[in-house]
């Protein structure tokens, strides 16, 4: 009983289904544009669920997919960069829906941003192996709908909302190799601002805009270059061949860069799932909802070695190896 | 030779042929890069030629033309 596992994974697709076609008429673009871009041709917009709405959809697919006592969860972590509330967490309040208020747990948000759900798995992870937590249960949740300028035709196609849930415990299996990484985004090129200074003491600064900004060029770059760092650390500190993965389940971005890398690394691009086509990019919840759906495809056997992949803001990046 | 190597470039990544890769080229309207594609295009280009090629400049290269001057001046 040595290591971590992921026993079931559990999904939450928002609401309304905008298609490319739904968003050429808000804003200058089309079908072709975004399609051949990005690879994305409709994502799920959340009508009037919350982050906390989703994460808990998502948390009881995975409770209900488990078979567990959802009293036996003592750490829930929500990893999220849309939250409902900085106060009280996404975490607590899931708690309480959960109905798990009378019970021991440690919950927290998480903000890792699109490396939001590798970081928590890392975190509950050391949790379980050092013996203080049973079972954790890490969601990734967002609705970016609301952080997105529905102007700027250069972001608002590429978002989409949604939740994913894992359940994690102790096991002789699981998790094989763990790896996080982080640099200050000092060139400020994927933003998005919190409450700006505002007291009567403080300078009166001009207020950055309140959304979402990405300088896509250089995010590219950035995301090539880490999911091949992530992959070739990963690699070697688990001594396993690429060969011996069966999946590589990335963050949900653009299938442009998974392209990128397929050619970089010499994976196989039919190596990657990727379901970013019905989703677009969920940020936090993106690896959790991938993982769901691969699981309820079947590709995913009993042993097979399957290794997630995230990248983001912050600059973040990370993955884990996981043996099924 | 640097003309050479960025032709294969661009050949590489856009999917182009060879005689398409004329000094009057424009990268976008002609060869069908993206600004996707001009990224990757850049990155191969600093790989190639062990550079680093800041946004401004990337900016700046229109043409082949534009890339083998930009290009034959940095490597002096």
């Amino acid at each position: 009983m040595d290591t971590c596992k992921i026993i079931a994974a559990g999904k939450a697709a928002a609401q309304r289904t905008v298609t490319n076609d739904d968003l050429s008429k808000i804003v200058e673009t089309n079908d072709e544009w975004i399609s051949s871009r990005t690879g994305i041709s409709r994502r799920q917009i959340t009508f009037d669920e919350s982050t906390t709405d989703l994460a808990y959809r998502a948390s009881v697919d995975a409770i209900n997919k488990s078979g567990i006592d959802k009293n036996t969860i003592d750490l829930i972590i929500v990893a999220t960069i849309s939250p409902d509330f900085f106060m009280p967490s996404t975490a607590s309040m899931l708690q309480y829906r959960l109905g798990l208020n009378e019970n021991n747990v440690t919950a927290f948000d998480l903000n890792a941003a699109c490396t939001g759900l590798i970081y928590a798995i890392q975190v509950a992870d050391k949790f379980i192996k050092s013996g203080s937590v049973r079972r954790a249960l890490v969601v990734g949740s967002e609705t970016l709908s609301r952080t997105i300028d529905w102007n700027d035709r250069g972001t608002c196609v590429l978002f989409g909302d949604g939740a994913g849930a894992l359940l994690l415990e102790r096991s002789d299996s699981g998790i094989m190799a763990d790896y996080t990484n982080s640099r200050g985004d000092a060139e400020m090129n994927l933003v998005l601002p919190a409450l700006p200074l505002d007291s009567p003491f403080s300078s009166k600064l001009d207020s950055p805009p309140s959304k979402m900004t990405m300088n896509g060029g250089e995010i590219f770059k950035f995301a090539t270059f880490a999911i091949k760092d992530t992959i070739d650390n990963l690699l070697r500190s688990s001594r396993i061949e690429i060969e011996d993965i069966s999946l590589v389940i990335p963050h949900q971005a653009n299938g442009r860069i998974i392209s990128k890398v397929s050619k970089l690394t010499k994976i196989p691009l039919e190596k990657f799932y990727l379901n970013l086509s019905k989703y677009g990019n969920t940020s936090s919840a993106s690896i959790g909802l991938a993982l769901a759906e691969a699981m309820e495809d079947g590709l995913i056997k009993k042993g097979d070695k399957v290794l997630l992949v995230g990248f983001g803001g912050g600059l973040t990046w990370g993955g884990v190896i996981h043996e099924f | 030779m640097i003309k050479e190597k960025v032709t294969d470039i661009l050949v590489e990544e856009l999917g182009v042929e060879v005689e398409e890769v004329v000094d009057s080229a424009n990268i976008q309207e002609d060869l069908g890069a993206d600004s996707l594609a001009i990224v990757e295009i850049v990155m191969a280009f600093e790989d190639e030629f062990d550079i680093k090629i800041p946004e401004e400049d990337a900016a700046s290269m229109i043409t082949v033309k534009d890339i083998v001057e930009y290009l034959e001046n940095k490597l002096g």
